[in-house]
């Protein structure tokens, strides 16, 4: 054992392809697929290096099909592998709805227990990156509406580099949400073993975290505007006002303890996301808090997100998306309730 | 009868007539030589047991048992036939309606009642018998087979020459399923990555009340080599046939030669499930027509024509149908509905705390209600 902790500055889009080179050293069942995985190293090059290092039995370039990907990757899961899907954008993802919430999410139920399907779906998600339709959406709520899936989303290149790989090692099928607004995002890495999957502590795959501490009003985010609430905890710092950042990391299923716990604090809770509020997350986590905080809360829960439209043009998405403005501005009202 | 279309018997492998001859075929016969007159009145038994399996379980049904039935009656032929070229290592991806070919994988028949009482989604364990649950959404499973054969391909099992270790996985759908995008990209995956995987197609002319003209301008069978995949196309209701097609395409997938399509050309004599009318929508001069051609009648007339079908044989086989028939009524009405705390088990392999918070309080709220007969 090394004394002398391995930490190194990368990209989230790097914390994921080096988790999934830990997997592929450490388990001879995991297997890539997807779209361009190979060769190219995926349109984000997530993949970068692991086709060339592992071969194309491992890193799978697919035939252009998503059902058939996720499809084919629970045959392969039937037979004891552990697959890695990734869908290239998310709204390419619908073409394996089916797939996912018929079969993937419902096997292990179907079966009593005798048949386990660990399987990872990738799914860069989240706009901001000026990109053509169905290239910015978020659609988790659909996979965490959906029981017998997990749901999850990084919001760092620590935890995207644990979290991948706790994801890989989870019996249960994982929806793995990764930020592709900050994939080019930097941070510290520890590339030490990770915990396992399901544990008690608090960097387990099904806990959340509190980024920031504060006293006023809780933020609760994921994903890509977990950076976001922490700005507007920053800018509301200056003017007085002291603000504590939930990151969710685990969306199904919700981390209603942590919470709660903070709201209890805090007595004002802002839920952020891309996604539109409309029967999103949000919404859930608003009605969990409600029930739970109702005698602690000095104002309603809000939500800021995206709106009930299709993903706009990029030309105006960042009107679209939950900025720090819009964020700052649902924390002012929960305050003056 | 057309001579060009989907529904054409043009072409059709067959081994025994409707009346019960033996023909021959050059690429086919060699394949059931090996089939003498004990091995003959095995398919005959497997074909009439599960008959009488699927009988009894529509009677089940229509007295309320059963919540649904989906018949194999007419179809025995092609699943027992099939079913029987089978090794013990090859992996099955049924429909819902195999209950013949998960008869040749030694399940026991009653456990496939289970689902159509309510009270399992599934009923038996897959790798017990390497036959996997029935999949009710139409087409899925083919790339689930497609993707096992895949890992078979990864752990080595094809083309090694030993016997018990070369694997072939098998599927089985209608003609109604080949229009479901999941069949067509289980046809590319299969083809791009030369998989070990059958797919065997029971065409048996009709998908609830459209008749395979809905589904296709052409022979079923014929799109397979347009991905790639050789094709055959066999009488279904001959279970030599059925027997040799699906022994060559097994051997071909076990020796690294890829997949195979097969279209076994069948009718279901029966309704879709017992919830169906195919009054409203057949006629009965088409059920009269095929009624003539009864799979089980066929193998009968044939064991007879040889003197292969001796009165203390069927005799016995009758005795063992009423025994399964009964067996069955007694299993089935003696099964109880679960435990409705049973709902929130098996949704997740590892612990989840919303399933947990959700059966606490579901626990709790049942067991606020005072107890049958009052209170104390």
């Amino acid at each position: 054992m090394s004394a002398t902790p391995d930490i190194q500055r990368v990209t989230l889009a790097k914390a994921i392809n080096l988790g999934l080179r830990r997997a592929l050293e450490q388990d001879p069942k995991v297997l890539l697929m997807g779209e361009d995985i190979g060769a190219l190293g995926g349109v984000f090059r997530v993949t970068d290096g692991l086709h060339k290092d592992f071969g194309g039995h491992r890193v799978v370039d697919t035939p252009l099909a998503e059902s058939g990907i996720l499809g084919t990757a629970i045959g392969l899961a039937l037979r004891g592998y552990r697959p890695v899907c990734e869908i290239q954008f998310d709204g390419f993802i619908f073409p394996a709805f089916d797939q996912i919430t018929t079969q993937l999410a419902k096997m292990h139920y179907r079966s009593s227990g005798r048949l386990s399907l660990p399987v990872v779906i990738r799914v860069p998600y989240g706009g901001g990156i000026g990109a053509i339709e169905h290239h910015s959406e978020s659609p988790e709520a659909l996979f965490a509406h959906t029981p017998g899936l997990r749901v999850v989303s990084p919001s760092n290149p620590a935890d995207a580099f644990a979290m991948i790989q706790q994801a890989i090692a989870s019996p249960d099928p994982v929806l793995f949400f990764e930020p592709k607004g900050r994939y080019w995002d930097k941070g510290d890495v520890d590339l030490g073993p990770v915990a396992a999957p399901h544990t008690e502590v608090a960097t387990g795959l099904d806990r959340a975290q509190v980024l920031r501490a504060g006293t006023d009003v809780t933020v609760v985010a994921y994903g890509p505007t977990v950076a976001t609430a922490l700005k507007a905890a920053e800018a509301a710092a200056a003017e007085g006002t002291s603000i504590e950042v939930v990151d969710l990391r685990t969306i199904s299923p919700l981390d209603v303890e942590t919470v709660v716990a903070s709201v209890r604090r805090t007595g004002r809770c802002v839920v952020v996301h891309e996604a539109p509020t409309v029967y999103g997350t949000g919404a859930e986590v608003a009605a969990r808090v409600t029930e739970e905080c109702f005698y602690q809360l000095e104002a309603p829960v809000l939500r800021v997100g995206g709106f009930h439209t299709p993903y706009p043009v990029s030309k105006i998405e960042e009107d679209y998306l939950p900025g720090l403005d819009r964020v700052l501005d649902a924390v002012d009202r929960t305050l003056t309730f | 009868m057309s001579t060009t279309g989907p529904l054409t018997d043009d072409g059709l492998v067959q081994l025994l007539t409707p009346g019960g001859q033996r023909v021959e075929h050059p690429d086919y016969s060699h394949r059931v030589a090996h089939l003498d007159a004990e091995a003959l009145r095995g398919l005959y038994r497997d074909m009439v047991i599960v008959r009488r399996f699927d009988t009894e379980a529509t009677a089940l049904q229509r007295q309320g048992e059963l919540g649904l039935w989906a018949q194999s009656l007419g179809q025995e032929a092609a699943q027992i036939g099939s079913g029987r070229a089978l090794l013990a290592q090859d992996y099955v991806f049924p429909s819902y309606r195999e209950h013949g070919v998960a008869h040749t994988r030694g399940l026991d028949l009653a456990d496939l009642l289970r689902l159509f009482r309510g009270i399992d989604h599934g009923g038996w364990d897959p790798a017990a018998h390497n036959f996997h649950l029935y999949t009710l959404v139409i087409g899925s499973h083919t790339l689930h087979a497609t993707g096992y054969a895949m890992g078979v391909q990864r752990d080595g099992d094809v083309g090694t020459g030993d016997p018990t270790r070369d694997t072939a996985v098998v599927t089985y759908f209608g003609d109604g399923a080949t229009s479901q995008g999941d069949v067509s990209e289980a046809l590319v995956f299969a083809a791009v990555n030369n998989a070990p995987v059958v797919f065997f197609c029971q065409n048996n002319q009709w998908a609830i009340s459209e008749p395979t003209t809905r589904q296709s301008r052409v022979p079923i069978a014929d799109r397979a080599p347009g991905f790639g995949i050789p094709s055959v196309r066999v009488d279904g209701n001959d279970v030599l046939a059925c027997h040799a097609v699906t022994a060559e395409a097994l051997e071909r997938a076990r020796s690294g030669g890829g997949p195979t399509f097969i279209e076994a050309f069948t009718y279901r004599m029966g309704a879709h499930t017992t919830s169906d009318d195919p009054t409203r929508y057949r006629s009965a001069a088409e059920e009269d027509y095929w009624s003539q051609r009864d799979p089980i009648d066929r193998l009968r007339l044939h064991l007879e024509a040889i003197g292969e079908l001796p009165a203390a044989f069927t005799a016995e086989l009758d005795a063992e149908a009423a025994l399964l028939g009964e067996r069955l009524r007694t299993t089935v009405r003696g099964w109880e509905a679960p435990e409705p705390g049973s709902m929130f088990q098996h949704v997740y392999a590892s612990p989840n705390a919303v399933v947990e918070a959700e059966r606490a309080w579901f626990e709790a709220y049942e067991g606020s209600f005072l107890p049958a007969g009052g209170a104390r």
